[in-house]
């Protein structure tokens, strides 16, 4: 046992394991645990307490498209050190060692299939790559995404997972919320339909672009959604936070989401709704 | 007139020159003299300080409490000045101050994030914090210059979008998501400088600008210095550090081709001498608006587009 404990729940650190090694996981939110199978099967969602794990793209993109068939566009768009940035590591090595251990080149990537027949455009960002932060990479991977759904009139989703920008690029990852919003402004004007899918965390500047300007504004359920993370807002006012405070239930709540989607429903709510839009049987 | 840490040297010149000052009688040769040999001393020290500043002392002097902010420039250069208030939902919000005007003799939109000076005039401008009301007053006001084919001026100089509870409740990142949306696609011209602080996407905000100028002692960074050393150091205390890794300041994004150019200052800062500041200022924008004022709106929103398109740093593998 340690001997200091933080008490409040909403101060703790965000754990970055990605799904856990193992036959049996244990559920964080109860400490009940589950075959592996069984969560798979369920899309990494407790069919006891709703309790979403997170997933990356690679899973997303098996949920959302017709026998995991995709076509994947800017994969050859890889990040690069512009500003010589060091910290307590050197980016590059911290980009290097990120890519050996998620086995992806940057944060988001994007996929072109069908889903349930449907075409569509998948940009999905991945928390595991340096807290799913927004770099030039993810700007312009996403700007493929936006470019190709435009030219070819098909719907887009754009699923995050983030903690913002990347520090690391400074300014230039600042401009990709620029970027990503004036490349969204012209997928309006030619009325292609965008769904902002959002998950546990979507935070900083990705909420304060692309996110937040969906047509459909859409989360997974107890989601953390945020401009400012919980953490500041609470050093901000210097007093507790409200119960549920940024919580994708909080949002909709407050009008900034049309609805809260379970994971292992999102397929067959997302089709019936770009059928709506678009017209079809 | 404060001083920086660093500008310790000119500060102690400057008190023993007004020392001998008060000594002096009328026709006391020597100590004329005297004042006159160290008056040049002051003015050597002061270019040679300022020829060599880090990015640090750059953050300071662009949060310099006698820096001109956007009011001062209104006050300068800006005729027949109307403010305007309200975001017509919510409340207004004086961390954004806005209105029309005429620069030399043109009808402008002039918006920009406003500072105080004192404990009380800090507290009601939330020290340059905006809230989501500022960005919608933000927005409605782009678009009714748009309506009335003005062109729009706009400011930076906040440390960052304020991170408060109502913020949040209120969507402080729809409102500034919308803000970057709306101003890619507006018809009039969008000129915007960074005249103090450009912290992340408060700044943004309200900067999509077909041309970005930043004056010379001012920052523009995806985070400020010392939130960068609390969360990559995991301690305040590497500020300086943080400064330089971020390579925030306008003679870095010229050269990281983000910006249109750097407006220079006077020796030792705008704060030394805001009325040539704002001269210096005003010649920018004139020579910016006279520019864009020739680009027809469609050409307006594609030269912003593929401005703001073609941001960005990576390799094309193979």
């Amino acid at each position: 046992m340690s001997w200091f404990k933080r008490k409040d729940e909403n101060i703790q650190t965000e754990t970055k394991k990605e799904m856990p090694e193992g036959v049996w996981v244990k559920v964080p939110t109860t400490g009940e645990t589950i075959h592996r199978r069984e969560l798979e099967d369920n899309l990494w969602v407790d069919p006891l307490s709703g309790h979403h794990f997170r997933i990356g793209s690679k899973q997303y993109f098996s949920i959302i498209f017709d026998d995991n068939k995709f076509e994947e566009l800017g994969q050859n768009i890889m990040p690069t050190d512009p500003l010589e940035f060091s910290d307590t590591k050197k980016y590059k090595d911290r980009l290097e060692a990120t890519q050996k251990k998620s086995g992806l080149s940057d944060a988001a990537r994007v996929g072109v299939g069908k889903m349930n027949g449907i075409d569509l455009v998948v940009g999905c960002m991945d928390f595991g790559f340096i807290g799913g932060s927004m770099g030039s990479v993810v700007g312009e991977r996403l700007g493929i995404a936006i470019d190709h759904a435009r030219e070819n009139k098909i719907p887009l989703i754009i699923i995050s997972q983030t903690g913002g920008a990347r520090m690391m690029e400074s300014v230039l990852s600042l401009m990709q919320m620029a970027k990503t919003s004036a490349k969204l402004a012209q997928l309006e004007e030619d009325g292609v339909p965008y769904i902002s899918y959002m998950t546990h965390p979507t935070t900083g500047g990705v909420t304060a672009s692309y996110a937040m300007l969906g047509d459909f504004n859409v989360a997974e359920p107890g989601a953390l959604i945020a401009f400012a993370g919980p953490r500041v807002v609470r050093q901000t006012i210097g007093r507790d936070l409200p119960e549920g405070f940024q919580t994708a239930e909080y949002l909709l709540e407050h009008g900034f989401l049309d609805f809260i989607v379970p994971r292992n429903t999102m397929k067959s709510k997302l089709t019936k709704l770009l059928k709506l839009v678009l017209h079809k049987k | 007139m404060q001083y920086l840490d660093f500008e310790k040297p000119i500060a102690d010149l400057e008190k023993k020159i007004e020392e001998l000052e008060n000594l002096s009688t009328v026709g006391d040769g020597i100590l004329k003299k005297e004042i006159a040999s160290l008056n040049k001393k002051v003015e050597e020290l002061r270019k040679s300080i300022f020829a060599d500043l880090t990015r640090w002392q750059r953050v300071q002097l662009a949060r310099h409490p006698d820096r001109p902010y956007t009011t001062d420039y209104i006050d300068n250069f800006v005729d027949d000045f109307v403010e305007l208030h309200g975001d017509r939902y919510h409340a207004d919000d004086k961390a954004i101050v806005a209105g029309l005007g005429k620069i030399d003799g043109e009808s402008v939109m002039i918006i920009g994030h406003q500072k105080g000076r004192d404990t009380a005039s800090r507290t009601y401008r939330n020290f340059g914090m905006a809230n989501p009301e500022g960005y919608r007053k933000a927005y409605r006001l782009m678009k009714l210059a748009e309506k009335f084919k003005i062109p729009i001026i706009t400011l930076l100089d906040t440390p960052g979008a304020f991170p408060g509870l109502e913020a949040e409740e209120r969507g402080q990142a729809e409102a500034i998501a919308k803000n970057l949306k709306m101003m890619a696609m507006l018809k009039v011209p969008l000129i915007t400088i960074v005249i103090g602080e450009g912290a992340s996407g408060g700044a943004i905000g309200i900067g999509m600008g077909n041309e970005v100028y930043m004056m010379e002692n001012t920052w523009y960074s995806v985070i400020s210095p010392e939130s960068c050393s609390s969360i990559l150091w995991k301690t305040w205390d590497y500020k300086e550090q943080a400064a330089a890794n971020l390579k925030l300041t306008a003679k870095d994004l010229e050269e990281l081709e983000v910006i249109d150019g750097v407006i220079p200052e006077p020796l030792g800062g705008a704060h030394r001498n805001h009325d040539e500041a704002a001269a210096l200022v005003k010649s920018q924008i004139v020579k910016s608006l006279k520019k864009l004022k020739k680009l027809s709106s469609n050409k307006l929103i594609e030269q912003r587009i593929e401005k703001y398109s073609s941001i960005g740093a990576f390799e094309i593998a193979k």
